[in-house]
């Protein structure tokens, strides 16, 4: 009767020593599939803010000419030149920055996710800070807002397009309100100096392509 | 635009064959009825870049590869709550 108790005692222990790991094995993928079930349920995944971000880069790469989109690679914000004072559009053409900043009256400078900052490209003196959003309500969960550069076209193309239009959906404030005057005087000579050095990289890029240029055409000729 | 998504294909088609046009005309409804705003982004000889808020399927430039819908803007100001007491203080 002993030994068949310890016999038995010992089949048990066995089959629990063997089964022990499978057991384990087992409850740990039922734990990570209702982990997954759990995730997919809820539309959340990691990557996908990251993948819109990339998406909306590029997006906002091919709506910008080179100036502006190498602006905002570098600084991380863009500045428009204001365009309802009616005079000629500083823009046009290969201009220093004190030339463009003589003949505009005011600019903006456009960060994802802050107001719209208005200033004087003359003196870097601060006008007014619009905060405008562009919210998506229809969404039942997860973030409204949308991707950084996707903010930052939306407000571009709507500054470019509609000026007045957007200007007045904002709500105006003094500066100083949201964005810090300190960061924005650092931001405006930050732009100068990145203005200067990219106008002194595209003349010396166009004089050694001048020097090349009698070179290459002399060439075919000999 | 999307949030948490970024670009999304609408729609696409050739407004020269008939059918396809009656899509994009649909698509461009039904995302104007959703409350976006339509831009044309354009760009003119000189590389200079615009962008043309369109209001109608009509008001499309005819050569314009792509429409960009965009959720409307609001005056984005946070609340006093969010701004917090420091602001109320200073404000006052």
């Amino acid at each position: 009767m002993l030994a068949l108790g310890s016999a038995s005692l010992v089949l048990i222990v066995l089959v629990v020593e063997l089964a022990l790991p499978k057991m384990w094995r087992m409850l740990v993928a039922r734990r990570a599939h209702r982990n997954r079930v759990g995730i997919e349920r809820s539309g959340y995944d990691p990557g996908r803010e990251l993948r819109a971000e990339q998406r909306a880069r590029e997006l906002l790469c091919s709506c910008l000419n080179d100036e502006e989109w190498e602006m905002y690679r570098d600084l991380g914000f863009l500045r428009v030149w204001g365009a309802l004072t009616g005079r000629p559009d500083p823009r046009s053409g290969m201009r220093t920055p004190q030339e463009s900043a003589a003949e505009a009256d005011y600019a903006y400078l456009i960060y994802p996710h802050r107001p719209i900052v208005a200033y004087l490209p003359q003196t870097g003196a601060l006008l007014n800070e619009y905060c405008v959003a562009f919210p998506d309500r229809s969404k039942p969960y997860g973030s409204e807002r949308l991707p950084a550069s996707d903010d930052v076209l939306a407000k571009w193309m709507a500054l470019r397009a509609d000026e007045r239009r957007l200007i007045s959906e904002a709500n105006m404030h003094l500066p100083g309100r949201q964005v810090d005057p300190a960061m924005l005087r650092r931001d405006l000579r930050s732009l100068a100096r990145w203005e200067r050095e990219r106008l002194s990289r595209h003349g010396r890029r166009a004089e050694a392509q001048a020097s090349q240029d009698p070179a290459q055409s002399e060439q075919p000729q000999s | 635009m999307k949030p948490g998504h970024g670009e999304i294909l609408v729609a696409e088609g050739d407004v020269e064959v008939p059918e396809q046009e009656r899509e994009l005309i649909e698509a461009f409804r039904r995302e104007l009825d959703a409350g976006m705003w339509a831009a044309v982004p354009t760009a003119d000889g000189a590389g200079r870049r615009e962008a043309e808020m369109v209001r109608s399927f009509a008001e499309i430039p005819r050569g314009a590869e792509r429409v960009i819908f965009f959720p409307r803007a609001a005056g984005g100001a946070p609340t006093q709550q969010e701004l917090g007491g420091a602001l109320t203080a200073q404000e006052l």
